[in-house]
């Protein structure tokens, strides 16, 4: 069952990111797809994630096609101009790839190759109504396609705790109507944030997976409240994760072994999972190098 | 010195469909000199709009009105028609616009398009407030502009970036989004959002062949006069 279909059902939908590598050893990242198999209903794979220079996002989705996987395509506007973007849709599509999801992208000058040029020639919102010409069968020049990749299923992104959240609706509500099927979220902590965000947007029907980023430590819990917009991790959890890390460092320093902080992490997130279960049509799992612990993950919020 | 053309009737009588009562502010710097705010085409533009069941309550004309101190004190001396319209129409430079819209709690709407000339780069020149897109947008984002005020000159909205309204490339430089959101906030037009405006058109930032031709051009360069001739 492909995305687009899992979504259609009424079930709890699941889907979790891999990231490709720097360098051309893709075990690793393969690996933890493979832990996803029949897990989760899409596996998203990044694309250049946080400005820095990688492997592609669609020779990741091929490869993930080929192991017969369910790739979920992140496309940014940074590095692509509206040729390429358009190119490699069509590209992505003829390689099996179906789901794409829209994004602007950080800027080139919080990556790896600050000196880069930053593209930007579309953003989300244009990138989705591309994307969508396409589909109808026009590119944004209103040429006409030989073949519409008609089985394109286009996302976008939320932020739903952004203060101020009201310039996030209105760009929700274009990004709906410029074509988009399913939303994935930023990363969300607070479960009775999430509600209030859902009870602001009645009108909204297209399903809705809310983002869960695993927490490492406490010190990367501060971090993401300083410095990443719209994510706020409340202080009872940062708290439960400190005294976790405390715990750890006791019985390192007696000479035992301790994982307190994994499981307090996979518990976190479990729970939060559990909690935002009512409110929305599923969760999306970004672990951040941690892929392996995701199937505790589920297994913990019983989904 | 930049320059600019006026944009086709539709379009500004498109800005202006929900308004009857127009002030004009015509600049006579750059524009002026390009033929579009000069006395001769302003009035033009007020029998055009009262042509099409427009109220023009006055016209002010500005030196300089990019100089934004300037601006709001020559719009101070027609306070009254300023405050009876339901927008301003401005014959200026993008510059020049996002001086008025800066200087009042109106709608304002670019009459022009602010030209790309290339090579002036000798000048002395204040925040890179204006682009020379040729395609101005500053009708849609409240007279601030998406391509100068935005690291990633974001057409759409804001990206996910900005943090406590702060742009995620400099945290000291407030997010250009944030900024146009709370613009149009205080002017009651936040549903401008929900407004998408057509791509930008990157060949409008190609010098024109005619002002290639300009003399401006001619100093620096040999004006190739003769086409070329037709393949054989």
């Amino acid at each position: 069952m492909g995305l687009r279909e899992a979504l259609a059902t009424e079930e709890f939908v699941i889907t979790c990111e891999v990231a490709p590598p720097k360098g051309v050893d893709m075990k690793h990242v393969l690996e933890e797809a493979e832990l996803l198999r029949g897990r989760v209903a899409g596996i998203n794979v990044t694309d250049l994630q946080a400005a820095a220079m990688r492997v592609s996002s669609v020779a990741t989705c091929a490869l993930l096609r080929q192991m017969g996987l369910e790739p979920i395509l992140q496309m940014v506007c940074r590095d692509r101009n509206r040729l390429a973007l358009q190119s490699d849709l069509l590209s992505a599509y003829v390689l099996g790839i179906r789901n794409v999801l829209c994004l602007t992208g950080d800027h080139t000058v919080l990556g790896d190759h600050p000196a880069a040029k930053p593209v930007f020639d579309l953003d989300s919102v244009s990138l989705l109504r591309a994307a969508q010409g396409l589909i109808d069968g026009h590119d944004l020049s209103g040429n006409e396609l030989e073949g519409k990749p008609e089985e394109l299923f286009l996302g976008a992104i939320v932020t739903p705790c952004a203060d101020p959240v009201e310039p996030q609706l209105y760009k929700l509500h274009n990004k709906i109507e410029a074509g988009a099927k399913f939303i994935q979220t930023q990363a969300v902590y607070d479960v009775e944030a999430f509600a209030r965000f859902m009870e602001r947007i009645p009108e909204v029907k297209t399903p809705i997976l809310a983002g869960i980023v695993l927490l490492k430590s406490a010190g990367m819990a501060r971090y993401m409240n300083a410095n990443v917009a719209g994510v706020f991790v409340p202080d009872d959890l940062i708290k439960e994760m400190a005294e976790a890390g405390k715990k750890d460092k006791e019985a390192k320093e007696r000479g035992e072994k301790a994982n307190n902080v994994v499981k307090t992490s996979i518990e976190i997130a479990a729970r939060l999972i559990r909690g935002l279960k009512p409110y929305c049509a599923g969760v999306h799992l970004m672990p951040l190098g941690w892929g392996h612990h995701v199937p505790a993950v589920l297994e913990g919020a019983r989904v | 010195m930049i320059a600019s053309e006026r944009k086709p009737l539709e379009e500004i009588l498109g800005y202006l469909e929900s308004e009857r009562k127009v002030f004009l502010v015509a600049c006579d710097g750059c524009s002026a000199g390009c033929g579009v705010s000069d006395p001769e085409h302003t009035a033009e533009m007020v029998k055009e709009l009262e042509a099409n069941g427009k109220t023009v309550t006055g016209v002010a004309r500005v030196e300089m009105t990019c100089n934004s101190g300037l601006a709001a004190l020559m719009l101070m001396q027609h306070l009254a028609q300023v405050n009876e319209a339901d927008g301003i129409l401005v014959l200026a430079c993008g510059d020049g616009i996002q001086s008025v819209a800066g200087a009042v709690e109106k709608p304002v709407h670019p009459g022009t398009n602010s030209v790309y000339f290339g090579g002036f780069q000798g000048l002395w020149r204040s925040e890179p407030k204006c682009a020379e897109c040729g395609n101005c947008m500053l009708d849609y984002t409240g007279g601030i502009c998406p391509y100068t005020a935005c690291s990633k000159s974001l057409l759409f909205g804001s990206c996910g970036g900005p943090k406590d309204g702060k742009c995620e490339v400099d945290a000291s430089v407030p997010c250009g989004w944030m900024r146009i959101y709370e613009r149009l906030a205080v002017l009651g037009r936040v549903d401008e959002l929900r407004r998408t405006p057509p791509l930008r058109d990157f060949t409008k930032m190609l010098p024109m062949k005619d002002r290639r031709r300009s003399s401006l051009y001619a100093l620096e360069y040999e004006v190739e006069e003769a086409e070329a001739p037709a393949e054989s």
